[in-house]
């Protein structure tokens, strides 16, 4: 089970890595905004499959805080973007 | 048997952040990527979500993981409204190709 | 292969560097901070599989929550803070200015010789070494707490986090005196989605970083980690012009950074007086007064990080006439 997971931890990295290409290409800054959203909701599946690899349940708590902070940027993004169009 | 269940839900959760990826990657416009990565990452992350806490020891892990799926869900829907809206603002007001490179 | 992980390892660890790499050659330095953000994500999950959930946990919640807040209101700040001159000298400040071929190779020779030393120091190391385990452990019982990582920051090597906290303070002080003529067009209204994610989210936001700080004592958590998440709140309720900062409240405002601080250096000062060295907290207090300390650290922690974010001291052109937008 072990080492099936660690494949499944390899893949969603792998896919954290792969849509990095949107974030250097764009072409809109709420592109490169988006892919970074995606990359939070990967790492927290990652973390909670960690939790369970590593029987740590503290993980999971750094899964929270991802959880919880996911739309900060995001918001600080479009609320500091729609400033200047005003 | 619980664990093969639990391994499924996670193998399906992951191919569908693959597809979520390759919809950022593949996609014509903002509009559509946004589409496919909502959907995908909701998706995804409720399956892996459902098996890890099949495999969880304690009913307070999956109180946790459960509660962490909810606040994800919650903030990617918003995110997804948010930037959608701000990329029609933008379209709108034709200083969305400013930043074209 | 001894560890199934270990392709997984190298993988985030080869990620990390080529992020590194990714941050400094992206020309555009709105891409340099989303790949920074990312860079902060896989931080965090490599402190994960070192078995440091503590350090996770900040890295997670100053990476995702405040970092790349502050970058991107940084950001749009060299971009606009000349809207009433030309659009030139923000883009001057902005573009990524050609470095010096000498400059380049000094800095490529100088990179590899810290690089060599680096490899020198490490390889000369004796190997698995017992480390500070032993001493941590058998000082634990005087700590008054049941969490190493928060023994060792609040009590074994408490002065080190106190001059943490001073450079916290420190940093407003100086936004506070420095940015004072900057101002701004109020923030849109971010609509109802918004408003109802946000009453949602805020309170359970504070749930779990008072969560945070009271695991502290026997779990990873403590007064950084609660301190930058219940920061994320404050990020929040003045992007969203739930909290729009008042000239009246700087009082307030200075009183909570310099909480923490005073009452971290206060106590520091009592126990010396007490005929002890400073920090060394008589065992029969030491839970009461590290949770106390904490507490109030974690406090002036989140209204500064808060404060850096808003960027200057409220002003009073700052009108209230845009408080029922929200």
């Amino acid at each position: 089970m072990t080492t099936f997971l660690g494949g499944v931890l390899i893949v969603l990295l792998s896919s954290i890595l792969a849509g990095l290409v949107r974030v250097l290409r764009g072409p809109r800054m709420a592109d490169r905004m988006m892919a970074a959203q995606l990359f939070g909701t990967s790492a927290v599946a990652i973390l909670i499959i960690l939790s369970r690899v590593t029987d740590s349940p503290a993980f999971l708590d750094v899964a929270m805080v991802f959880a919880l902070l996911a739309a900060v940027t995001l918001v600080a993004f479009v609320a500091l973007a729609l400033r200047r169009v005003r | 048997m619980l664990d093969l269940v639990a391994g499924l839900l996670i193998a399906l959760g992951t191919v569908f952040f693959v597809a979520g990826t390759v919809g950022l990657l593949r996609f014509p416009d903002i509009y559509c990527r946004l589409h496919a990565l909502t959907k995908a990452d909701g998706l995804g992350l409720a399956l892996i979500a459902l098996g890890a806490s099949l495999m969880a020891r304690t009913p307070g892990e999956v109180f946790r993981i459960v509660l962490i799926w909810f606040f994800v869900a919650l903030a990617s829907a918003v995110g997804g409204h948010l930037i959608a809206a701000y990329a029609r603002r933008m379209d709108r007001t034709r200083e969305g190709s400013l930043r074209h490179d | 292969m001894t560890d199934p992980l270990i392709l997984f390892d190298l993988l985030l660890a080869g990620s990390i560097v080529a992020l590194a790499v990714a941050v400094l050659s992206v020309r555009d330095l709105f891409t340099a901070i989303v790949v920074f953000i990312v860079f902060g994500l896989l931080s965090a999950l490599a402190w994960a599989r070192l078995a440091a959930p503590d350090v996770a946990l900040a890295e997670a919640a100053i990476g995702t929550g405040v970092t790349g807040a502050l970058l991107l209101k940084t950001l749009h700040h060299l971009r606009h803070f000349s809207d009433g001159q030309t659009q030139d000298a923000a883009r001057d400040l902005t573009a990524v200015q050609p470095v010096p071929m000498g400059v380049t190779v000094a800095n490529a020779a100088f990179c590899g010789l810290v690089a060599l030393g680096l490899a020198v120091a490490f390889l000369g190391a004796p190997q698995a070494g017992p480390g500070f385990d032993a001493l941590v452990s058998d000082a634990m019982p005087h700590s008054g707490v049941a969490h190493p990582v928060t023994a060792v920051l609040l009590n074994f090597r408490a002065y080190d986090t106190l001059m943490e906290v001073v450079v916290l303070l420190a940093a407003v002080i100086a936004v506070w005196q420095i940015e004072r003529g900057l101002t701004e067009a109020p923030a849109p209204a971010l609509g109802m989605v918004w408003a109802g994610f946000a009453r949602l989210t805020l309170p359970a936001i504070v749930v779990i970083g008072t969560y945070l700080l009271w695991k502290g004592a026997e779990a990873p958590g403590g007064a950084f980690q609660g301190g930058a998440v219940l920061a994320a709140v404050g990020l929040l309720l003045l992007l969203s012009r739930l909290y729009v900062p008042q000239p009246s409240h700087r009082g307030l405002a200075r009183w909570a950074f310099v909480l923490g601080t005073g009452v971290f250096a206060g106590v520091a000062l009592l126990v010396t007086g007490g005929g002890r060295v400073a920090f060394q907290y008589p065992p029969e207090h030491a839970k009461t007064l590290i949770l106390l300390i904490e507490g109030l650290v974690t406090i002036s922690i989140a209204v500064t990080l808060a404060a850096l974010f808003h960027g200057r001291e409220p002003v009073a052109l700052n009108a209230p006439e845009s408080r029922h937008d929200t």
